[in-house]
C-alpha cells in the first residue's frame, strides 16, 4: 500500500514535468501546425546549458532557468528563421524533414563537444520522507516550478496582446492577418517561447537525473503521447496529459516489470487515440 | 681508394640495418567504434587503448613475423551504437577495405552481430568489450574473448555479500540488454548455488532515465544489497537516484559504470559503490609476455592524460593478444594465427588469458578473474578507486556495510 502510495505521488511529480516538456511541443504545433522534431535536442541542450551555469559558472540551479528560458527563446526564434519559415505552408513533410535536420545538427555537434559520456548537476535539497520511501526536494521543486512555468504561459497567451496574436494566428492565420498582425514575427516568437519552455524542461530535469545529449529524446517521445493525450495544440491539456501520464506510470509499476510499463502505457494511448481522436482534455482547447 | 671503400662499408650497414624495416609490410585491422550513440562513453576508452597499442608497436618497428616487420594500420567506422550499422561495415572492412584481422566493437550485442560477418568470411576477431557468452556457444572458430563471461561477472559481488552477511536479502536489478540480462542469468544462479537470498529480481529498460519506480519497489522488497545495473548510463542514473531517494543499502554493485573515472562526478553518490572489474590499474599481475600493468597505466597516462578503467586496457590487451599470436605462428595466415591463439595460456598485464578450445565453446575466456573495485574517500576527501576484493589484490579495506541515511 505504501508502495502504491509512492509511487503515484512519484508519478506525479514526475508527470508535472512531462507535461511542461510537452507544452513547448504542443504549442509549436498548435500555432504553425509543425511537429518539431528538434524537440528532444532542445530538451537535451536545456540540461547542458544548467550544466554550464551550475556547475561551471556556480550558479543556483533555479536562478538559471532565467537565462536558459531566454536563450532558449533567442535559439528557438534563431531555428525558426533558418529551418522552418520557409517550409511553412508547404507540405507537412517539409517541415518535418527541416526540424529532423536541425536535430540532426544539434545531436552530432553536442555529442563531439560532449560525447554520450553522462553529465551530473550535484546539487540537492531536503526531501520528504514517509516509511522508508523518500521524495527529493529537487523532484518537488521541480514538479512545483514546471506548474508555475505553465501557469505563466497561460497568463501570457491569455492577458497579454502577444498572447492573444498568438492564440489568433493559432485561430486562423489568414484573419490574424487581415486583423494587421504580423504573422511571421508571431510565428517566431511562438516557436521561441516553445523552445524556451522545451529548454526550461531540460534544465528542471537536469537538476534530478544524469543526463546526455540522446536523453531529450524519451522525453520527446513522452512529449508526443502528452500532446497527443492533451489534445494536439492545447498547452493547458499538455500539462493535465503530462500528469494523466505520469499517474499511469506510477500505479502501473508497483505490479508489472518496470520494463513492461512502457508497453502498457502505449498501449493505453492506442486505446485513448481510438476512443478519443481529438485528445482526452479537448474542452481546455484555447482556440 | 679508401674513401671508396669506407663510402661502400657505410652503405652496406646502411642497407642491412634498414633492411627489417625497408621491409615493413602493413597489416591492417579493422573494427568499428562507437563514435556516436549511447555506447560512446564505453567505446571511447577502449579505442584509446587499440590506438596505444599501435603506436607503440609500430614505434618499436612493427610486429615481427619471421624476418619481416608489419607496421599495424587501424581502420575503423563509426557504428553509431547500432548493429545494423556494424553488421554492414565489417563487410565493408573485409571485403572493400582487406583487413587482415578484426577487433570487436564495443558491447556484446554489436559483437554478436560482427560475430556473425566475421566467421562467414573467417576473419579472426579479438573480441574485447563483449562478455555475452552465448556468442562464443554458436560452433565459431575464429572468435576470442578478452573479457571475463557475463555470467561470472558478479561471482565477486556475491562472494563478499556470503562473506560479510550470508542472510542479507538481494535485489537484483538490470538493464534488459543482452550483456546485462546474461551478467543477471548468472548471478542468480551463482546466488542459488551459494544459498544467498534473491528477493527481488526484476529487468529494466536500457534506456530508462527515472528509476523511481523501480527504486520503490527495492524498498517494498525489504532488501538491503543491491546488485546489477547496465552500462555507463543507466548505472550513474541509477546509483544517484539511490542516493537521493535515500535508500539504505549495506552494499551495492553495479556493473560497467562506476568502473569509468567520470564516475566520481556523482560525489556523495558514487561512494561505497562498487563494480566488479575487468582489470584495475593497482593490479600485480607479472606478465609472460608485454608490458607491466604499471608501465600501461603510465603510458596511457602520458598519452591521453588520464588514468585507464578497463575499457581501455582491454583493448590495448586485444592488441598485444593477437601480435603475440602472429609473432608466436610466424605467418599472418588465419589457420597459424588460429592454432597460436587456441594453444595462448598466459599471465599479461590485464590478466591471465586463456581460451576454451571444445566445439561448444571455441573461444570463450576461461583463464581471466574478474576484481572488485569500490570508490572510497581518499587523501583530502577525493573519491578514489580501491580495489576490495579478491583479498589477495586488494588496494584497501573494503567499506561495509554502508552508512545509512536517517529518514
Amino acid at each position: 500500500m505504501y508502495d502504491l502510495v509512492a509511487s503515484l505521488a512519484s508519478g506525479v511529480l514526475v508527470g508535472a514535468i512531462y507535461g511542461l516538456a510537452a507544452i513547448g511541443l504542443s504549442l509549436i504545433f498548435g500555432v504553425m501546425k509543425v511537429i518539431n522534431l528538434t524537440h528532444g535536442a532542445m530538451i537535451a541542450l536545456g540540461m547542458f546549458a544548467l550544466y554550464f551555469f551550475v556547475s561551471v559558472l556556480g550558479f543556483n540551479p533555479y536562478v538559471s532557468l532565467l537565462p536558459i528560458v531566454a536563450g532558449g527563446f533567442v535559439v528557438g526564434v534563431m531555428v525558426y528563421w533558418i529551418a522552418v519559415n520557409r517550409v511553412i505552408g508547404s507540405s507537412d513533410l517539409m517541415s518535418l524533414l527541416a526540424t529532423f535536420a536541425m536535430n540532426m545538427i544539434i545531436i552530432g555537434v553536442g555529442t563531439a563537444l560532449w560525447t554520450t559520456s553522462p553529465y551530473n548537476v550535484d546539487f540537492s535539497l531536503p526531501g520528504i520522507s514517509w516509511h522508508g520511501y523518500t521524495i527529493p526536494g529537487t523532484q518537488i521543486v521541480a514538479a512545483a516550478l514546471a506548474i508555475v512555468i505553465a501557469g505563466l504561459l497561460y497568463v501570457f497567451l491569455y492577458h497579454t496582446r502577444t498572447g492573444k496574436a498568438v492564440r489568433a494566428v493559432a485561430s486562423n492565420r489568414q484573419a490574424a492577418e487581415l486583423m494587421g498582425i504580423p504573422t511571421r514575427r508571431i510565428l517566431a516568437i511562438a516557436f521561441g517561447l516553445g523552445i524556451a519552455v522545451a529548454g526550461a524542461a531540460g534544465a528542471l530535469i537536469a537538476t534530478l537525473f544524469p543526463f546526455t545529449i540522446l536523453s531529450g529524446g524519451s522525453y520527446e517521445l513522452k512529449s508526443f503521447v502528452v500532446t497527443v493525450l492533451g489534445g494536439l495544440g492545447n498547452p493547458a491539456g499538455a500539462l493535465a496529459g503530462g500528469i494523466l501520464l505520469g499517474l499511469i506510470e506510477g500505479g502501473v509499476a508497483p505490479f508489472v516489470d518496470v520494463s513492461w510499463t512502457p508497453v502498457i502505457e502505449f498501449s493505453l494511448f492506442v486505446l485513448i487515440l481510438i476512443a478519443f481522436p481529438a485528445g482526452l482534455f479537448r474542452i481546455g482547447k484555447n482556440h | 681508394m679508401l674513401r671508396m671503400s669506407a663510402m661502400a662499408v657505410t652503405l652496406t650497414c646502411a642497407v642491412l640495418l634498414a633492411a627489417p624495416f625497408a621491409q615493413a609490410k602493413t597489416l591492417t585491422i579493422g573494427f568499428t567504434t562507437s563514435e556516436t550513440g549511447k555506447l560512446n562513453a564505453d567505446s571511447k576508452p577502449q579505442l584509446l587503448g587499440f590506438e596505444l597499442w599501435r603506436d607503440q608497436v609500430n614505434t618499436a618497428g612493427g610486429i615481427k613475423v619471421g624476418s619481416k616487420h608489419y607496421k599495424v594500420a587501424l581502420k575503423y567506422y563509426d557504428d553509431q551504437s547500432s548493429a545494423g550499422r556494424v553488421q554492414q561495415l565489417y563487410s565493408r572492412l573485409i571485403l572493400q577495405d582487406n583487413a587482415d584481422f578484426l577487433f570487436s566493437p564495443y558491447s556484446s550485442g554489436l559483437t554478436a552481430t560482427a560475430a556473425v560477418v566475421s566467421e562467414q568470411f573467417g576473419k579472426i576477431m579479438i573480441t574485447t568489450g563483449a562478455a555475452e557468452g552465448k556468442t562464443y556457444r554458436l560452433g565459431n572458430k575464429h572468435l576470442f574473448q578478452l573479457y571475463t563471461p557475463a555470467d561470472k561477472y558478479l561471482k565477486s559481488a556475491l562472494d563478499v555479500i556470503k562473506a560479510k552477511s550470508p542472510k542479507a536479502k538481494i535485489a537484483l536489478i538490470y538493464s534488459n540488454d543482452g550483456f546485462s540480462s546474461a551478467v543477471a542469468k548468472g548471478a542468480l544462479a551463482n546466488a542459488k548455488r551459494m544459498g544467498l537470498h534473491v528477493v527481488f529480481d526484476e529487468s529494466y529498460a536500457s534506456d530508462t532515465t527515472d528509476f523511481g519506480p523501480i527504486i520503490n519497489k527495492i524498498v517494498a522488497s525489504g532488501a538491503n544489497v543491491l546488485i546489477g545495473g547496465g552500462h555507463y548510463a543507466d548505472g550513474s542514473t541509477l546509483a544517484r537516484q539511490l542516493h537521493d531517494k535515500k535508500v539504505n543499502l549495506h552494499f551495492i554493485s553495479l556493473l560497467v559504470a562506476p568502473d569509468i573515472p567520470k564516475f566520481a562526478n556523482l560525489g556523495e553518490a558514487a561512494l561505497g559503490v562498487t563494480v566488479p572489474s575487468q582489470w584495475e590499474h593497482s593490479v600485480g599481475y607479472k606478465p609472460d609476455f608485454g608490458v607491466a600493468p604499471s608501465a600501461f597505466t603510465k603510458a596511457f597516462e602520458a598519452k591521453y592524460g588520464n588514468q585507464p578503467g578497463y575499457h581501455a586496457a582491454g583493448g590495448y590487451a586485444a592488441g598485444l593478444v593477437l601480435q603475440h599470436a602472429i609473432e608466436k605462428a610466424g605467418s599472418i595466415k588465419t589457420a597459424a594465427v588460429t592454432k597460436a591463439l587456441n594453444g595462448m595460456n598466459a599471465m599479461t598485464f590485464y590478466g591471465r588469458v586463456h581460451f576454451a578450445t571444445g566445439a561448444g565453446d571455441h573461444g570463450l575466456q576461461i583463464g581471466h578473474d574478474m576484481v572488485l573495485a569500490q570508490w572510497q574517500k581518499g587523501a583530502n576527501n577525493k573519491l578514489v578507486s580501491q580495489v576490495v576484493w579478491p583479498a589477495s589484490a586488494q588496494t584497501a579495506p573494503i567499506l561495509y556495510p554502508l552508512k545509512t541515511f536517517a529518514h
